[in-house]
């Protein structure tokens, strides 16, 4: 049958049949589980003749607000990969006890905490923050999209195919088995002989092009795209928050692509980067990948910062208090993000110089936190506080986030760090900023400006159901585990030998259950809400009180977000628009200048998901092939100057006297 | 960015959606050429350096090496990004200062944390060495 091995190996490189797991019962469950599950909506699709549609108007449009909802519906779905996840490991750590080896064998639960970690760190949390700043950012500072609304498409799809490359994994070999930040010599050549670090490395390296670019893109937005008037200082702080994550962005991932490359060179041609032998060192790829890693963390948080300082001002009724005092506390956090990456190694060897540095600047990034959490705290005070979902979020957070960060200062001495280090303590410290700090932001962020997204509020029942549930489940599943660090139980561990141990892993496995719950609730209110549309709409495009610009835009806002370019005088340009009795213009509309859908993105992703696959799998044609193919497409949009068109002033009058009718009929 | 580019830049707030709002000079063929020269200029002598093996010290050849990169990145900056304090309203420079303060941490910091490495690591003798492999 395979008479010629070598024109096999030519043609599929060192793809076999053996690579399908098929022999693991679990993952065949859930590759047919997958397979009817898309197969059902693939035909669901075609059945209601949805492809038209969402080609022509999602998945080639050029339009901010259409990507940003892109980006999160990502995130949304990898969540549910992401949880998936978790859940297995929780209930693995639950049971695996004494003679009881639970039911993932070692192989397969390294591969779990490693995508767990990737996934919810580049495929939910990222497409998240990018996914609300793209929809947000636009609309608060008065633009009509982006700068370069087609690179915003084109990252979108690097994006998803950086996903698609992670998730393909799962049916056809094997993923990393190296945990999230795939530590050399256990990531080379020797250790990792198989596909598993080939994928995570050109999964991350493609996502990593549409993260940067989109960086660059928002950064040009914000600092050129400005409405007259608005000046730095009169910024809100949302934007000031993207601002300072995209330069973060911009800064910090050229290093992680450089250090993937290095490891790939490691990989792939024999090179001695990251190896032990030839002047080679590990320890260069632990200290390089951290200094993009403590910034990423950055990255992830400063936008939820943003957030919740836009719903703690708008549900309290008052400006936020400190407003310089807040930015000037984003900018000191954008620096200082880059001067503590070391404390994620103190026990690699340093001495106590270096370790005393590091600790020290570690625990004075506190201090601008601290000082954005008094801010909170002042503008709540005195205020006429709304206990609306995304309130409810945001004291969530501040609660959650503070006990987070004082773990994160603990850990920030050095001394505590080598009983500490790599413990379950670190584990709960993480996930208690990051579910209690990003997550928690991103929710809220999500169920604040649903509205304006879609034109009708979320349910607020199942909100507030999904809210205390995501709250307790995780105090459940999360407390447990600085309890088992402060023990000296370690990570990523498949399987224990002391059975007292097992009433915590226990109480942790409850916690993820009352997660599940949480994100269901969250499924069954966008259900929910879907249904009862008409009951939760929003007439006025302005829905909770809001401050800020995009709520004097009507929800969800017309393509060309607004008419007129507003004119701002204060940075809650709304509510000083409305407090000076701001009249809607309601003639003079002129054609407006818009960019052209264009299919260009998709492409260029569809073809790096080939490119990626050949490189995984050594099949060189392919890659070859995909390369020149992403070429040639990218160098001939290039060439097309048909890519812009005008909204006639009919159309713009059309849209904007259909506003007035609906303002009329409900104000 | 100052009030009158503001306004410039509301009035062609159409244009930008384009993504060619761009008013910044796109420099003079004089400067390219400038800039060109010395570049290879810059890359010339370096190569000379090394072919030539001109300074005799492998160590002195590579610091001398990585002054004229700096050099030439200087060049680039000048010549072909066309950067001054006054370009993009400031913004530039700023973003410059920005770079070369992550930049200095980030090389100073490597140096400085590879340096320390093994400080509390167990000495590694030759023949502890030969044990381990």
């Amino acid at each position: 049958m395979f008479a010629n091995l070598d024109l096999q190996k030519l043609v599929f490189g060192r793809l076999t049949l053996e690579a399908i797991p098929y022999h693991e019962p679990i993952l065949l469950v859930t590759f047919i589980g997958v397979a009817i599950g898309g197969v059902g909506l693939l035909g669901l699709i075609t059945y209601m003749r949805w492809w038209g549609p969402l080609w022509r108007d999602w998945f080639t449009s050029v339009d901010h607000k259409k990507i940003g909802i892109m980006y999160v519906v990502l995130a949304l779905v990898m969540l549910l990969r992401g949880f998936s996840d978790a859940l297995l490991m929780r209930s693995q750590q639950a049971m695996a006890f004494g003679a009881n080896e639970g039911y993932l064998p070692p192989h397969h639960y390294d591969q779990i905490f490693t995508a767990h970690g990737v996934i919810m760190i580049f495929f939910v949390a990222m497409p998240l923050v990018t996914g609300l700043m793209n929809f947000v950012v636009p609309l608060q500072i008065g633009a009509r999209d982006v700068s370069f609304p087609f690179l915003n498409n084109f990252s979108f799809w690097m994006t998803v195919s950086g996903a698609a490359t992670i998730m393909a994994s799962l049916f056809v070999g094997e993923f990393a088995r190296t945990g999230w930040l795939a530590y050399p010599p256990l990531s080379g050549p020797a250790g990792s002989p198989g596909v598993g670090v080939d994928y995570y490395i050109w999964g991350l390296q493609i996502a990593g092009i549409g993260t940067l670019l989109s960086g660059i893109n928002l950064i040009a937005t914000i600092v050129k795209m400005r409405a007259p008037g608005m000046t730095m200082m009169k910024m809100p702080i949302f934007t000031w928050t993207a601002l300072c994550t995209n330069i973060l962005i911009v800064a910090a991932f050229p290093i992680l692509t450089a250090v993937l490359a290095l490891l790939s060179l490691d990989r792939y041609v024999g090179t001695h980067f990251f190896s032990n032998d030839l002047g080679g060192n590990p320890m260069m790829y632990v200290n390089l990948i951290w200094i993009w890693g403590h910034p990423e963390v950055y990255i992830l948080i400063l936008p939820a910062f943003g957030v919740f300082s836009e719903i703690v001002s708008t549900f309290s009724g008052k400006r936020l208090f400190g407003y310089a005092s807040m930015v000037y506390a984003t900018v000191v956090i954008t620096i200082l993000s880059y001067l503590v990456w070391l404390h994620h190694f103190f026990t690699m060897g340093s001495g106590a110089s270096v370790n005393s540095f590091f600790g020290i600047t570690t625990m004075i990034i506190s201090i601008p936190t601290g000082a954005k959490l008094f801010n909170w705290l002042f503008t709540m005070y005195k205020g006429r506080i709304r206990f609306e979902e995304p309130m409810l979020w945001a004291i969530g957070f501040m609660v959650t986030f503070t006990i987070g960060g004082m773990t994160g200062v603990l850990l920030a001495v050095p001394p505590a760090d080598f009983v500490l280090h790599n413990s379950l303590f670190l584990i709960a410290h993480f996930h208690n900023v990051i579910i209690g700090g990003v997550l928690f932001g991103m929710l809220a962020g999500i169920t604040y400006w649903f509205p304006k997204a879609f034109g009708f509020r979320l349910d607020p029942f199942w909100g507030k159901m999904s809210f205390w549930f995501w709250l307790t489940g995780f105090y459940f599943a999360f407390m447990p585990l600085y309890v088992l660090g402060l023990m000296g139980v370690t990570r990523r561990v498949q399987h224990f030998d002391d059975p007292s141990l097992q009433i915590w892993f226990i109480i942790a496995a409850f916690g993820a259950g009352l997660i599940a719950l949480g994100i269901l609730s969250f499924i069954i209110q966008l259900v929910v809400s879907f249904m009862r549309r008409e009951a939760l709409r929003d007439h006025t495009g302005d829905p909770w009180g809001g401050r800020t610009l995009e709520w004097s835009t009507s929800s969800p806002p017309p393509d060309y977000n607004f008419a007129f370019t507003p004119v701002i005088h204060d940075h809650d340009a709304w509510s000083d628009m409305k407090r000076r009795g701001y009249a809607r213009p309601l003639k003079g509309f002129r054609p407006i200048h818009m960019p052209k859908n264009t299919g260009t993105g998709m492409i260029l992703g569809i073809l790096s998901i080939g490119f990626s696959f050949g490189m995984i799998w050594y099949i060189w044609w392919l890659a070859a092939l995909t390369f020149i193919a992403m070429a040639v497409v990218a160098i001939g949009h290039t060439f097309n100057y048909n890519r812009d068109f005008y909204i006639s002033a009919d159309a713009v009058i059309g849209t904007e006297t259909e506003r007035t009718r609906m303002l009329e009929g409900r104000v | 960015m100052s009030a009158a580019s503001q306004s410039a830049h509301a009035a062609d707030h159409e244009e930008d959606v384009k993504g060619h709002g761009d008013h910044s000079g796109h420099g003079s063929f004089k400067g390219y050429v400038t800039g060109f020269v010395l570049s290879v200029i810059l890359t010339a002598i370096p190569f000379w350096l090394v072919m030539g093996d001109v300074l005799g010290s492998p160590r002195l050849t590579g610091l001398v090496i990585m002054g004229f990169g700096v050099v030439q990145i200087v060049v680039h900056m000048v010549y072909f990004l066309h950067m001054n304090t006054k370009s993009e309203g400031g913004w530039t420079i700023l973003a410059l200062i920005f770079t070369l303060t992550l930049v200095v941490i980030t090389l100073t910091g490597s140096v400085w944390v590879m340096y320390h490495l093994n400080t509390n690591m167990m000495p590694m003798t030759p023949t502890s060495l030969h044990q381990h492999h």
